[in-house]
């Protein structure tokens, strides 16, 4: 095995540039925050409330004339736009108020644009949510992090100690806001599969630190001599290369997902590849960081309880 | 050193080969097919496939097969989709009436896979495309209706008792009703209790009435709104299977939500037709001892209330309904033989059948109204709430007089036309619903985009799949290879696991195998990385393999399971297509965690276990 081909040990002071890192994530935490909190998001159906309609042309359609056509009978859609080529078309409702049925508005749109383009428009897709099931579906999706984050907080408290638990959820609610954030500042379409994607950035950003505290615990325990600091740099140094290839696999078939993987998932796509950068980056200077400022030190790590040893010992 | 037992590599193997097993049925195609099921009053005998296959024949429409499938049903295989459609007309055209046909697709399984009830992954309607609706229904309105006929009750039974009441009225939930001494009520209260023993009785005192105040219990509510939830999926079962769609599911999702999927259906507008059609009938005596003009302008008698006919003119009839929808067990539409107008035939359950004939009786000779009720939901949003509300839209629908007492059967004319009989007829025969219900929720996928969707997630699946395996193969030489074939192997299981557990997979599900398959060699990075740390630290090969997958094992399991909480939790609260992304990404750890510890461990003893090693290619 020839020395080049490893990228081990890298002796970078990780830990030394924490305050310069914590800076810089709360600078960008109260950007997100603003934004989340003043501009709000782009969401999506699912959330909102409406119907969307996607059409299929036989001949790319004018965007003009279609909204011509709607509004002769007296059908006003929030948004027409191209999605994917001229001559699929995306038609918004918002949500009406007082309409007889919104759930028959779609046809009569289907039933109106087929008719002007002689019967040849494809119906490619419909989606209609009552505004009470986008409220619940809000609600509902607050709480699937809400709880996801609680359970893994139990989890790694039993398997660790309670300093990694609070370090870890600290760098997943720093991967949660980050990344809804990036979606609330560049106002991209929040729909459930992103919330979808947020969730598995938070299974992905925690697999990702397990992998760090479990190199730290077993360094505090085999490392006689070193300092807090110095041990932590080791352990994030030894497990660099395994974080920047398991990280750049992960976003290799995250971005073939992204380009060919068509508009429908592309949000999930996206959430999933910020997440995967600021869940890297969250291990290392969030969770790591939040261990060491709540005072770790070697005695809390000593196999006093006999968990670590008993997992070792399982072939 | 490094050898794994004989027991352990068969178990591996084992379940290699069952997964393979189960995910082969994938490999083949699927025909074209037409589901065919008996219509109303038919059924599919023995001879039934004969008078397909001659239909077939004359309209010389080549087909592939025809077999029996579960329910009675029969399948009708085609090579190509125009022969599908060719082979409809044919079945429609002659055989119409006694045989409903839906297409489908069905995959063209060898006889033995089919013997083995092996199965093919069952795709979410955004693959395959199709019709998906969440149905709300209106709880408060079926409580309401269940309210009402208590009321009504009350009031005959202490009439029939002969005691005497002031009023029976309804104060919010739950029922009033007043006597003018206590001698009359606790009559009352003696023949409420013996009658309606589901009803928590009190007596009170409001001024100088004495009062009952009657209840419905909780356990009481729940059963109804579990009746009225029931009810409306029988009903729209039987609605839905006219719509001529194969494997249609309904199911009920939570308290008061039903689901609806129809998949490769394609057009919305009719389904919502027959489901937005909550309609119902009542049947009425009609006050003729009133004054129609004295209610108009205000002086409504006890007992009756204000109708107006189709043309608008009002009418008087009686509270008491006699018979409602529930009760109509069959409605058909035809001819009057006598008048020859359209008619409807109605028949009735025992319960309306009695009543029918108990008013009848009394009344021969007197009018009796149909009064139609249609609900019509809307639901606006005030001041960034949703508010629901429901008209109530009752329509006097036809005044006939009672020639005869009648009972079970009975017939209804007075429609304008044939076809108004023949929908008033087929909403009937569906049954009434028990509640208004509102779609809150649709989504239809077109069939080309549903391609489009399979296109590009089987594309994405595989261009992610060969970069990793690249990549691996370049940097950790041959231990990549095994990671690259525990990789594939593991793709393979979520495949086969899927196709076992019939879950069902969508559009978001593909994107989570894609994840999984970029997360999964994570196991077999760590395992290497430390493979190789070992190595630095001087240790020998073998001791290096052995402590590299030792010291990963905590790790891999850890992480995982971590993962695996997130997926549960998504999988408990997502809907739908988040569901789909649960379960593969759950599947996909569970099989990952086996390939990736396990199976390259196998597979690395095969290749370096027992022997002396100076280095390794990794």
């Amino acid at each position: 095995m020839s020395k080049k081909r490893t990228i081990n040990d890298f002796g970078i002071d990780f830990m030394g540039k924490r305050k310069l890192a914590a800076t810089l994530s709360g600078a960008a935490l109260v950007l997100c925050l603003l934004s989340i909190l003043f501009r709000g998001f782009d969401l999506g159906l699912d959330f909102t409330g409406g119907t969307v309609i996607e059409l299929g042309y036989p001949a790319p359609a004018e965007l003009s004339d279609v909204r011509a056509t709607l509004e002769q009978e007296g059908l006003e859609a929030a948004t027409i736009q191209y999605f994917g080529s001229r001559t699929d078309v995306l038609i918004r409702l918002a949500p009406k108020e007082g309409e007889a049925d919104s759930a028959q508005l779609s046809d009569r749109v289907y039933r109106t644009l087929n008719q002007a383009a002689g019967g040849e428009v494809e119906l490619r897709r419909v989606e209609f949510v009552g505004p009470q099931v986008g409220e619940e579906l809000r609600e509902k999706g607050g709480l699937a992090v809400l709880f996801s984050l609680i359970g893994i907080l139990i989890y790694v408290a039993l398997r660790f100690e309670w300093r990694f638990a609070v370090g870890a959820v600290a760098a997943l609610v720093h991967d949660v806001i980050f990344t809804v954030g990036m979606f609330s500042i560049f106002q991209i379409p929040f729909d459930l599969t992103v919330l979808a994607a947020v969730l598995a950035v938070i299974g992905y950003s925690l697999n990702d630190t397990i992998v760090i505290f479990d190199r730290i615990r077993e360094n505090f325990r085999r490392m006689r001599k070193g300092t807090v600091i110095g041990i932590t740099n080791s352990s994030i140094n030894q497990t660099l290369s395994r974080t920047i290839v398991t990280s750049g696999t992960t976003l290799l078939v995250l971005f073939a997902l992204y380009v060919l993987g068509g508009e429908a998932i592309s949000g999930f796509s996206l959430a999933l590849i910020i997440g995967i950068f600021v869940g890297t980056y969250s291990t290392i200077y969030v969770a790591t960081a939040v261990v060491i400022w709540l005072g770790l030190s070697r005695n809390d790590l000593m196999p006093v309880k006999k968990e670590g040893a008993e997992m070792d010992a399982i072939p | 050193m490094n050898r794994y037992p004989l027991w352990k590599n068969l178990l591996i193997l084992g379940v290699v080969l069952t997964g393979l097993l189960l995910a082969w049925p994938n490999l083949y195609s699927q025909d074209p097919s037409i589901e065919v099921t008996a219509a109303r009053g038919a059924e599919i005998t023995d001879s039934s496939k004969g008078e397909i296959q001659a239909a077939l024949e004359n309209a010389n429409v080549p087909f592939k097969a025809i077999e029996p499938r579960e329910e009675g049903k029969l399948l009708v295989r085609f090579a190509t989709p125009g022969n599908q459609l060719k082979g409809q007309e044919a079945i429609e055209q002659t055989l119409a009436e006694r045989y409903r046909s839906a297409l489908t697709q069905v995959a063209d399984l060898p006889g033995w896979m089919r013997a083995m009830e092996l199965n093919q992954m069952s795709l979410g309607l955004d693959l395959r495309g199709g019709i998906h609706v969440v149905i709300d229904v209106d709880m408060e309105a079926a409580l309401d209706q269940a309210l009402e006929r208590y009321i009504g009750d009350i009031r005959t039974l202490l009439r029939e008792d002969k005691v005497r009441y002031l009023t029976v009225t309804r104060d919010g939930g739950s029922i009033e009703v007043k006597f003018k001494d206590a001698e009359t009520r606790d009559a009352g209260e003696k023949a409420i209790r013996r009658e309606f023993r589901d009803l928590d009785i009190e007596s009170t005192q409001d001024g100088a009435d004495l009062v009952l105040l009657a209840r419905l219990p909780e356990a009481q509510q729940q059963e109804i709104k579990n009746f009225a939830l029931e009810q409306n999926i029988t009903t729209l079962r039987n609605r839905v299977n006219a719509l001529g769609v194969a494997e249609p599911s309904i199911a009920r999702q939570g308290e008061r939500r039903i689901v609806v999927e129809l998949p490769g259906a394609r057009d919305p507008g009719r389904l919502k037709e027959i489901l937005g059609a909550t309609a119902t009938l009542e049947y009425r005596l009609v006050d003729t001892e009133n004054s129609v003009a004295d209610a108009v302008s205000g002086r409504l008698p006890v007992g009756s209330k204000l109708y107006s006919e189709r043309n608008g003119t009002p009418i008087l009839l009686k509270r008491r309904v006699i018979v409602t929808g529930d009760q109509i067990t069959d409605a058909s539409a035809g001819f009057d033989s006598q008048s020859g107008t359209p008619a409807v035939f109605v028949n009735l359950d025992g319960q309306g059948a009695r009543r029918m004939r108990n008013v009848t009786t009394e009344n021969v000779g007197k009018p009796m109204a149909v009064v139609f009720i249609e609900n019509r939901t809307t639901t606006r949003m005030v001041e960034g709430e949703p508010v629901k509300t429901t008209r109530k839209v009752e329509e006097v629908i036809s005044v006939a007089t009672i020639r005869e007492p009648f009972g079970r059967r009975f017939q209804t004319t007075g429609l304008d036309s044939s076809d108004e009989a023949h929908n008033t007829a087929l909403l009937l025969r569906s049954g009434a619903l028990a509640a208004p219900i509102q779609i809150v929720e649709e989504r239809t996928i077109g069939p080309s985009l549903g391609q489009d969707n399979i296109d590009q997630g089987f594309m994405s699946v595989m261009i992610g799949l060969a970069l990793v395996i690249g990549f691996m193969a370049l940097y950790y030489r041959v231990f990549g290879l095994v990671a690259d074939l525990v990789l594939v192997v593991n793709l393979v299981l979520i495949v086969g696991v899927l196709s076992m557990l019939q879950a069902t997979l969508t559009l978001p599900g593909i994107a989570g195998i894609v994840l999984t398959v970029g997360m999964a060699v994570d196991a077999n990075v760590l395992i290497f990385e430390r493979i190789r740390e070992e190595i630095r630290n001087g240790n020998s090969p073998q001791a290096s393999i052995h402590a590299g997958y030792d010291k990963a094992l905590s790790t891999i399991v850890d992480a995982n399971v971590t993962t695996l909480i997130a997926a549960v939790v998504l999988f408990s609260f997502g809907t739908g297509p988040v569901k789909g992304f649960a379960v593969t990404l759950f599947i996909g750890i569970l099989t990952s965690m086996f390939t990736a510890i396990l199976g390259s461990r196998a597979l690395i003893n095969l290749i370096y276990g027992g022997r002396r090693l100076n280095k390794l290619a990794i």
